[in-house]
């Protein structure tokens, strides 16, 4: 499978890759590491017209100590978050959960500012990151402004980006200790979660997000508020899909979605209160 | 556009359309056929190759991204008529039925071995994740990468 024909320009510069996608509008998408987007484009669900590359960027990957939270660059990849010294010991959930998305040869190649960007309610991180409360950076051609993820995800594969504005940075908040679970169930290894769960909890606050239960990704604050008031983490899973509107299709029927939320927010928030 | 890219180790400069995927590059630009494609859909790792030192998946990047970079397939691995220990590991081993998987499994494996050496039985099957075999002969795949990383 062949994409259809696209003109293809590559920008040195967060800067240079919004002054492109102003000229050429609705027409231009960006690539980074185009594993979201590729695929698409092959199976010509997209067709852009315009390419701008900016998987080249250097200076948009890194990961940071920022205090109270870790900032990761747009274009750092999933391989460079997963092995993070740093993500693993103050965000070991993300490190987790960019582990699992796809397979090595995928997270060699994909971005975390790619995923998030594409926000399917499917992939792993923008449920992930959801969990967490952190906070997207976009640039624009007036200059930055700071998204919560609460805020981001607008429908299917749709975010509050505009269209000439690029994610830049990701903020996770620090874990502080915080205990976690991650659950993703599939039916082959490498798959997207048919429902997948990323939860953490500490003493007096918790955070659970769903994957693949509606046309974004879920948070489930529900469970939080029931943890809250002192329920037992049985009794708060099954508020699991309380936010939720999970679809049916191949894979799953929306009843049985709901059952698995159900099932794996249990799993995961045992794994967090162990 | 022009691109500029070492495929085992002898640059190559073409002119390529954008929409160019590095696995047409290498096999139909190249005419170096070993690298297979698949599924077509970045699943079965049929079209493992390295990019810069590192496994992908060929048929999920354009060629005009591996542009500046360094790939190595399948043809590059024998040194002088000798295999690599990871082809002569497959081989000993009988680590391929029908062979389709096989140059993205190799690949693969070179890749998985670089990043972690010694791995167990376990963190081979999943640091193969990305790679299926039709003929489901993943025992002897497995069994293998484990016999190539005690060379």
């Amino acid at each position: 499978m062949i994409p259809a024909a696209f003109d293809y320009q590559r920008a040195s510069s967060a800067a240079e890759a919004i002054s492109l996608v102003g000229q050429y509008g609705d027409e231009a998408k960006f690539l980074a590491g185009g594993h979201s987007l590729l695929p698409l484009m092959k199976l010509r669900l997209a067709q852009p017209a315009m390419l701008i590359d900016i998987g080249r960027i250097k200076d948009l990957s890194y990961i940071k100590d920022g205090g109270d939270f870790i900032a990761i660059g747009a274009l750092t990849r999933h391989m460079d978050v997963e092995k993070s010294a740093l993500v693993l010991k103050e965000v070991p959930l993300l490190a987790h959960a960019a582990g699992c998305v796809g397979d090595a040869q995928v997270r060699h190649r994909g971005t975390i500012g790619g995923s998030l960007a594409h926000a399917d309610s499917a992939s792993d991180l923008p449920a992930t990151t959801l969990a967490l409360g952190a906070t997207y950076v976009a640039q624009g051609p007036n200059g930055e402004r700071l998204i919560a993820a609460a805020d981001f995800y607008k429908g299917f594969l749709e975010s509050a980006l505009k269209p000439d504005e690029m994610l830049t940075e990701i903020r996770v908040p620090k874990m502080n200790g915080a205990k976690w679970g991650f659950e993703k169930f599939n039916r082959r290894a490498q798959d997207w979660a048919i429902v997948g769960v990323a939860a953490w909890r500490s003493k007096d606050a918790s955070g659970v997000a769903l994957v693949n239960m509606g046309s974004t990704p879920i948070l489930a604050t529900s469970v939080s508020e029931a943890l809250k008031s002192g329920a037992s983490v049985g009794d708060a899973s099954e508020m699991a899909a309380t936010e939720a509107e999970p679809q049916d299709d191949l894979n799953a029927s929306s009843e049985y979605r709901v059952h698995l939320a159900k099932v794996l927010v249990r799993r995961a928030l045992e794994k967090a209160s162990a | 556009m022009k691109v500029s890219i070492t495929v085992n180790g002898t640059i190559q400069e073409k002119d390529v359309e954008p929409r160019t995927l590095l696995a047409h590059f290498l096999r139909d630009h190249l005419q170096l056929t070993g690298t297979n494609i698949g599924c077509d859909t970045s699943s079965c790792g049929a079209c493992t190759v390295h990019l810069d030192g590192e496994a992908i998946k060929s048929c999920t990047v354009l060629a005009v991204q591996a542009d500046g970079g360094s790939v190595t397939t399948i043809e590059g691995l024998t040194k002088d008529g000798v295999m690599h220990p990871m082809q002569q590991a497959f081989m000993e081993n009988h680590g391929l039925q029908c062979g389709y998987c096989t140059p993205g499994m190799v690949m693969a494996s070179i890749g998985l071995l670089n990043e972690n050496p010694n791995p167990t039985e376990e963190e081979v099957r999943l640091g193969l994740e990305g790679n299926l075999c039709r003929c489901t002969g993943y025992h002897n795949i497995v069994k293998s990468v484990l016999a190539a990383a005690k060379k």
